[in-house]
């Protein structure tokens, strides 16, 4: 696997770990119980996926997934604007999922087209479950798509999807703040 | 709106009931039907069933005590050892 290659997963596996993370926020608050468990089942998923794919780069660099997913630099990460931002409201949270399963789901079926044959069927095995994150998407939005808050957040998010990897938010340092505080609670190497 | 949920669990099988979702329409009771018994490969099939739509029955009328018309049969035994006392005869010694 090139280095490019790798930068293509990381990018992807930084998107579900942080996408996962935000909206396993919602875990808990969501404004419907029955969505509260599929939500969240969501965002499951999403960090399993992030798992896997750092576990094909980790091979590759000789580290381990823990250490990408948590030991780098919030500067280092490569996830995409939408995905870091602190949505609280659950209209702009339903707008990111629809936008990011849209784009996510153009990323995975290239992805699938891989030589790499490890890339190729991680991509086919999370595109699997990725059918029901879409379901759950339109779903959502079919019942909202006349509503004017939702409308908004729609176009209000959509440009993020292409406002580059290299600068973060406040919010992403936030995040990482958090995610990251129990593993640095410990001097590095610690078995937990 | 609350919709029972039923899985077949291989093909062939009847489907049994599994539990119920809570969502607003028949689309959102599909998708979190799914998810939460089909999605990880435990069901072949599912029927989703708005609970209004069942006709609960559980109260079972059986005044005159016929349950001779029951298909679990007649209860014989009971009567015939009755019958045996009244008439003053043990039952034959396989039958005890």
């Amino acid at each position: 696997m090139n280095e490019q290659e790798q930068q293509l997963l990381l990018e992807i596996a930084d998107d579900e770990l942080i996408l996962g993370w935000r909206d396993s926020e919602w875990t808990g608050i969501a404004p419907l119980l029955e969505e509260d468990v599929a939500f969240s089942s969501i965002a499951q998923n999403e960090i399993g996926h992030a798992r896997a794919l750092y576990e094909l780069v980790a091979r590759e660099r000789g580290t381990t997934a823990d250490e990408l997913a948590f030991d780098r630099a919030p500067s280092e990460y490569r996830c995409a604007r939408i995905a870091e931002l602190r949505l609280l409201d659950w209209e702009k949270t339903i707008a990111r999922h629809y936008l990011y399963e849209e784009a996510d789901a153009r990323r995975l079926e290239q992805l699938k087209a891989s030589d790499d044959p490890d890339v190729a069927g991680l991509a086919a095995k999370i595109d699997r479950e990725e059918a029901y994150h879409r379901m759950h998407a339109q779903m959502w939005f079919d019942r909202l798509k006349d509503e004017a808050r939702f409308t908004a957040a729609v176009d209000e998010l959509r440009p993020l999807l292409d406002a580059g990897r290299d600068d973060h938010t406040q919010e992403l340092d936030e995040l990482w703040e958090e995610m990251t505080v129990v593993r640095r609670s410990q001097p590095a190497g610690t078995t937990w | 709106m609350i919709y029972e949920v039923f899985r077949q669990e291989r093909k062939g099988q009847a489907l049994q009931h599994a539990g119920s979702v809570e969502a607003p329409d028949d689309h959102f009771a599909d998708v979190y039907a799914r998810e939460q018994y089909g999605r990880r490969g435990e069901s072949t099939a599912l029927w989703v069933v708005p609970r209004d739509a069942v006709i609960e029955i559980d109260e079972f009328v059986d005044e005159l005590n016929r349950n001779y018309h029951r298909v679990d049969g007649y209860p014989l035994k009971q009567k015939l050892k009755e019958a045996r006392e009244r008439a003053g005869t043990a039952a034959p010694a396989g039958d005890r």
